[in-house]
Parts: C-alpha cells; structure tokens; sequence
C-alpha cells in the first residue's frame, strides 16, 4: 500500500488530475451502461406484465443474462453502410447521440459533493448539452439518403426543438425556487422531508418538465420520429448492428438522464422521504438506519420509479398525432409554464413557507 | 508552455480550420454542420477566458437551436451546385483585392500595438470559486439593467412580428362543416331523369 502510495506521489500533478478524472468518468460511466442495459430487459419484463404475459425469461435465470445476449449478438452482426449514404457522418450520427447523453452526467451530484465537477452553471450545463443530442438524429436522417429515415429526422427535430423550450421554461422555475444553478445547491434548497421538496409548489412545472423529458427522448406517447407504422422506423430504419444499438443506448440513457434531473430537480435528490422527521435513535440503528438515513439510495429509488413510470407510459398510451404533439407543446406547455413562473416568483416574494421561507 | 497555452491553440486551430471550411467546402449541409463545430470551439475558448456562462449559452442558443433549424431548412433545399459557381475565375481578382482591403484593415484596427500587454493590462486570474455566472448576473440587472431590458423588448417586438408575418387571416384550404355534410340529403344531390331509349338494342326484340 505504502509503495503504491510513493509511485502515486512521484506521478506529475497533471497526470495525477487527469488519471483520477478518468477514473472517476469510468466510476460514472459503466455503471450507467449497465442500468442501460438491464433498463431494457426491465422495460420487456414491466411491459410484458402489463400485458399479461411474461416476457423474456430463456437466456439465463429467470431471462436475466438477456441485455448481455442481445449486446453480443449485436455486436456481431455487421454493419451495413447503404451505398448512396454519406459514409462518414452516417457513421458519426449514432456517436453524437451518445455523447450529450453520458456528458450531461459530468454536473449530476449523487451526494452532497460526491459529483464530477461541481460547476455553478450546472443546470444550463444540462440544458445546453441536451439540446445537442438532437443533432445524432436529424444527421442520422440526412445521411441515410432514405426518404422515411429523413422524414422521422424533421418529426424529431421540430418536436425536440419545441418541447425543449417547456423544458427550458420549466428549469427556470426551479432556479427561481433554489436561487442557484448549481445542482448540488438545488438539492439542499429542499431538505426536509417529502412536504419540503419542490414538487409541490412547482407541481405543473414538475408535470410539464418529465411529459417534455418524455417527449425529448422519443419515448411513447410521443416516438413519432420512429413511428414504425407510419414510417417504418423513423430515422434509423437503415442502421444495423452496433450502430443501430448505440441509438438505442443513447435513448435509454437519456431516459436515465431525465429521471434522476427530474429527481433531483422536484423530488429532492438523496433525501429521504422522512428526513429530518425520526429521531436519532433510530437511523443509529445498524443497516435499517442506513436505510431510512439520506443517501444516494434514496436518489436511486427516485430513479427507478420515475424509469418505471416511462415504461409504464409506454404499455398504456398510444401514440399522439404529430400535429397534436406541437398543440401540446406550444399552447398548452408554453402558457403553462409562463403563468407558473408568475406565481412561484409570488411565492418566492412573499416567502411562503416551508420552501421559500 | 501550459496545459491552456496548448489547450487554446488546439481549439484556435480547430476554430480556423471549421470556419475555413464553413465557406469552402461545397455541400451546404457540411457547411452547416462546420458552422456548428465554429461554434462549439469558440464556446470553448470562451470557457478558458473563464466566461463559462457566455459559453453555455452560445451552446445552448446557437448550436442547439438555431443552428438545428438552419440545417432544417438546408437539408430540405434541393439546390443545384454548378451556375452558383460560374464564373468563378471570372469575379476572383474583384475578390482577392476586395479580401486583400478587408485584412489590412482589420489588420490596421486589431493589432500588438492596440491590443498587446502594452496597452491592455492582462487580465486578472480568478480563484477557483469564481462564478462568472453570478458577476454578469449582478452586472446586467444593475448597472445595465435599462439596456438589458431595452434589448429584450426588442426581442419580443421581433417575436411578435414574426408570428405577425406568418399569420394568415383567412384560411385557404377548403374544410368541411359536419353540420352541413350530415343534413344532405339525395335529393339535393342526384336528379334522377327517366327517358325512352333513343334506340332498340339489337337482339332484345
């Protein structure tokens, strides 16, 4: 230990930094691939429960070694470069749907300072790399040279560029309620217990900022970018193999992403739902005090019930009429938020309490 | 030389090289896709000035909206490449002189000797705990918080307008009223005419 110690110290600061950066990314990054993989066998399971039947359950126990069957076989199927596409962008679209979606990750805390890089401008962090991903989509359209693959690219376009502006509507109030930017500093503004977080006072902001994050990731009601019975499926209807499987990756992390902003955002980040109410006799006890203490359990809980709420959408909805999305989006989303941020600037002012006090 | 020495002629380089290609390069959906990387790259070095929240929004605005519609529109252009580059040769020599005038002037107003460490003092670095978000915060909604406000009534005329511009008054497409469709009746379509054959078939007498 103490000769590791001494190779550690005589490594170059800068070095130092950037090896311990990276091994933070790593610390973030495969444990969220791993979620994103088993999300999909999670959505099969929930689905195909809802639907009174079983859903996967062949490849290993109870189907549970499923995601890594499909990765394998994916990896391995070849992939097919359409011979009028623009080679190199088709393949650069997929890359670019990822990459907002894992950056985005760099400002989330999952403690208080357990977080990549603490930056004060966190939320419009957030808000300016996701407005990113839809670049991998409308790409990945343009370069397939297919007329539905280009077609599911414009659907998705005008609906990201319209929902995320309720969405941008929508972080504005939080900002206005926690007086910060910095995510870390939005979590403390609400801690307490349940009454204390910001769902309340900013319910319709709450509503209207997970239907938008719904809506920004493709997801059902709202998937008309791939719209498989109207235009097969969307914008990588000509993608095989991996890289049709990193579209599918980017979309499952963004719904990730989404659950835990809306978690920390709304539903008060690690706190747990009674903090602050029992006494200190009974988090000191051994394991069950763990529990009921704040943690980051309690922020993957928040996690796993808003994930479960988008599979949960998906088996129950059908699917919005294009024109009807934009209805949604922009005369009922838009009015919304812009009343609410009135009256949470209201409430801001006259310190209403527990929140503004 | 430092990590942000190199950092920022990485990015000065990229940020050349894009802007470069934004005008030379001769598929306008690359051109617009170089565009979005200039923009990208200059976000960046607005970051090593430490202006982290003029960044974020250059991202936030330019490479997540406005540049989404204007590849948008570009995509969805079917423009023919070969007379828009006729006569090419013909107008090069009006534009190199023109070119030529344009960097020495910019050359004469923006050099060492009005813009060096002589006559600006080199900028103070920061602690870690610097916001530059809360700083312009406290600046425009103080100092300037007249012009600011005159900029974003401005911009709400714009939206405005805009919205003016492309409202129609009157719809052009036909529709249909249901009202009407369901109290037709047959006879207000169809007149129904009985008359004797002009001639017999033959075979039928």
């Amino acid at each position: 230990m103490d000769s590791l110690l001494a190779i550690w110290s005589s490594v170059p600061e800068s070095a130092q930094l950037i090896t311990l950066t990276v091994a933070k990314i790593l610390a973030i990054v495969i444990p969220l691939s791993l979620s994103v993989a088993y999300l999909t066998f999670a959505e099969r399971k929930v689905i195909g429960y809802v639907q009174v039947r079983i859903g996967p359950n062949r490849v290993g126990p109870r189907g549970w070694l499923q995601p890594i069957a499909d990765a394998v076989k994916l990896m391995f199927k070849e992939i097919i470069l359409p011979s009028s596409s623009n080679k190199f962008l088709f393949v650069l679209a997929p890359i670019l749907c990822l990459g907002p979606a894992l950056a985005a990750w760099a400002v989330v805390p999952f403690m208080d300072g357990v977080v990549l890089t603490d930056i004060d401008a966190g939320l419009l962090y957030i808000l300016a790399i996701s407005s990113m991903g839809v670049y991998g989509i409308i790409i990945a359209g343009w370069a397939s040279n297919s007329k539905y693959a280009f077609l599911g690219a414009l659907r998705s376009a005008a609906q990201m560029v319209s929902y995320e502006i309720a969405m941008g509507f929508a972080l504005v109030g939080v900002l206005l309620a926690a007086g910060s930017l910095n995510l870390t500093q939005i979590v403390t503004a609400q801690q307490g217990w349940v009454w204390n977080w910001f769902w309340f006072p900013l319910l319709p902001l709450f509503f209207i900022y997970f239907i938008a994050g719904v809506a920004e990731t493709n997801r059902a009601p709202f998937d008309v970018a791939e719209g498989e019975s109207e235009i097969v499926a969307g914008f990588h209807v000509e993608y095989a193999g991996m890289t049709f499987a990193v579209f599918f990756l980017a979309e499952y992390a963004n719904m990730i992403l989404v659950a835990v902003l809306t978690a920390i955002m709304f539903l008060g980040g690690w706190y747990a739902p009674w903090s602050g109410l029992l006494p200190e006799s009974a988090l000191a006890i051994p394991g069950l005090g763990w529990l009921l203490s704040d943690g980051p359990h309690w922020l993957l809980a928040k996690i796993s019930f808003l994930l479960f709420l988008f599979l949960w959408f998906r088996a129950t909805f059908p699917r919005y009429r294009y024109d009807q999305i934009m209805r949604l989006g922009w005369k009922v989303f838009i009015p919304i938020t812009i009343v609410w941020l009135l009256v949470v600037g209201g409430m801001v002012i006259a310190e209403v309490p527990p929140w503004f006090a | 030389m430092g990590v942000e020495q190199i950092l920022f002629y990485v990015f000065g380089a990229i940020l050349v090289f894009a802007a470069g290609m934004v005008i030379t390069v001769r598929n306008p959906v690359f051109a617009a896709l170089f565009l979005v990387l200039a923009f990208f790259t200059s976000a960046a070095l607005w970051i090593l000035l430490e202006a982290e929240f003029l960044a974020i929004t250059l991202v936030l605005v330019y490479v997540g909206a406005v540049m989404v519609l204007f590849l948008f529109v570009v995509m969805m252009l079917d423009i023919n490449l070969a007379p828009l580059q006729e006569g090419f040769t013909r107008y090069l020599p009006v534009g190199i002189v023109v070119a030529g005038i344009i960097v020495a002037e910019i050359y004469f107003a923006v050099n060492a000797e009005h813009f060096g460490l002589q006559a600006v003092a080199e900028p103070v670095r920061h602690a870690a705990d610097y916001s530059n978000t809360r700083e312009l915060g406290r600046v425009i909604y103080t100092a300037y918080a007249y012009p600011f406000e005159i900029a974003s009534a401005i911009l709400l005329v714009a939206i405005v307008a805009a919205i003016a511009l492309t409202l129609r008054a009157k719809r052009q497409s036909k529709y249909i009223q249901p009202e009407k469709q369901v109290i037709v009746r047959r006879k207000d379509r169809v007149r129904i005419v009985k008359m004797p054959p002009e001639r017999e078939e033959p075979g039928t007498s």
